[in-house]
């Protein structure tokens, strides 16, 4: 490597890291006042009692509900948050660094802002909005609905992935498409898959379901569907009733 | 040695319209072009050059379906495309045929939820079922040579609509699957 200077390269993140007293390292949680989850253990992938021959049934995960990594961050990933949180007052409810993954948790009354200062800031500069996906998480009380972004910045070749949570309740979350244009139809998606209602978009319809079309066919809750398949003497019910579903 | 040498003296032989034109259809199938999953892949390499369906005059894939005499359901027909392969059927010109491509068109195949028409036979009647996932071009051959048995002998006119009423009373009449005992067929 020379010591010269790329093109662009002065655009790095080199800002100097503001300490901030709010998000103090504390061992596996953003604030000290949450309670850490318990972790839940699940076995197999059907429910229980099922007749299951898959081989499925043997799996054992264990899993935190709600994770988190503790801050700082090595020292890129710690400019960038640092940036963003100066950049809006309370942009990041926890972090989860996993895998040389960055996710940042949003507020989701943060979201519109947050994405506006992570595309238009030069040491930031997420131009792309490469994904807007949906999770359901029905054991998740108070936050059933994820709405997850993938953000990718051509400047400084870094990605970032966003996560805002949504009660069933109330399943609104705040539009980027104002920021991303490119995430319209992603959202349109996210809407017919999930239910969740983007304020602010230009045309919130649905896009891979027919138009007259009732629920959301990606909540877990939401039933298989099917018939009956008839052989000669005999009857296979249709899949979602021969076993259920997690 | 041909059909000349076979012909009597006047040099006159005697047929149908219906055969005759059964006789030159079945030559000049034209499908419309219409794909809807991996069974239009394997419908593409039908018409390429290793299986060259145009020996037999049946690749003349047709843009429009006013142009097109068969319509080939060529992969798992979802809620949302039914309406559509039902346009399409009813804006091409009688007479028409249906070909059933694999098992999701004939039968919904492994998609057995709520998001895919369990066969096109819901939608469209269909006139031949080709078994696979998806079929080998081979496969759609053969299936294409059976067809051409049904073009053959295609009715008109009166035969038509007596055809139709026989074969809609035998339907009527037929044994339910499940009530059905013994061997497969």
């Amino acid at each position: 490597m020379s010591d010269e200077k790329l093109p662009g390269e002065e655009k790095t993140i080199d800002g100097d890291v503001v300490p901030n007293p709010d998000s103090a390292p504390v061992a596996g949680l953003e604030r000290e006042d949450v309670e850490p989850s318990p972790p839940v253990t699940r076995s197999g992938m059907w429910s229980e009692g099922s007749p299951d021959t898959s081989g499925y049934g043997g799996i054992v995960r264990e899993y935190l509900p709600v994770q988190s990594s503790a801050r700082p961050l090595d020292d890129a990933n710690e400019r960038l948050l640092a940036r963003l949180e100066g950049l809006v007052d309370g942009a990041i409810s926890r972090v989860l660094f996993d895998r040389g993954e960055l996710t940042i948790f949003v507020p989701r009354e943060k979201l519109a802002e947050v994405v506006r200062a992570l595309r238009d800031d030069a040491h930031l500069r997420f131009e792309g909005c490469m994904s807007v996906s949906g999770v359901h998480y029905p054991s998740d009380a108070g936050a059933e609905l994820h709405v997850v972004y993938h953000l990718l910045s051509y400047t400084h070749n870094r990605r970032v992935r966003l996560e805002v949570t949504a009660p069933d309740a109330d399943p609104h979350v705040p539009s980027v498409v104002p920021t991303y244009p490119a995430a319209d139809w992603h959202e349109r998606e996210t809407w017919d898959m999930f239910g969740v209602i983007f304020d602010g978009h230009p045309a919130l319809t649905r896009i891979l379901m027919p138009d007259d079309w009732v629920g959301h066919p990606q909540r877990k809750d939401y039933p298989l569907g099917g018939i009956p398949v008839e052989y000669k003497g005999a009857v296979v019910p249709p899949p979602d009733q021969r076993r259920e579903y997690r | 040695m041909g059909i000349e040498d076979a012909l009597p003296e006047s040099g006159i032989l005697t047929t149908t319209i219906e055969g005759i034109a059964g006789w030159m259809r079945r030559a000049s199938i034209m499908p419309a072009t219409f794909g809807l999953a991996c069974c239009a892949i394997e419908m593409m390499a039908f018409g390429c050059a290793r299986y060259d369906a145009d020996r037999w005059g049946q690749v003349a894939f047709r843009a429009s379906p006013r142009h097109a005499d068969l319509l080939i359901i060529s992969g798992r027909v979802s809620q949302k495309m039914a309406p559509v392969m039902r346009q399409v059927y009813d804006q091409m010109p009688n007479p028409k045929w249906v070909m059933a491509m694999g098992v999701c068109a004939s039968s919904g195949g492994m998609f057995n939820n709520y998001a895919i028409v369990q066969g096109g036979d819901h939608i469209v009647p269909v006139d031949v079922y080709v078994p696979g996932c998806p079929p080998r071009p081979d496969m759609f051959i053969d299936g294409m040579f059976k067809l051409r048995e049904i073009v053959l002998r295609d009715p008109m006119g009166a035969h038509r609509a007596k055809v139709l009423e026989d074969l809609e009373e035998l339907q009527l009449a037929a044994t339910p699957t499940l009530e059905m005992k013994g061997l497969m067929r």
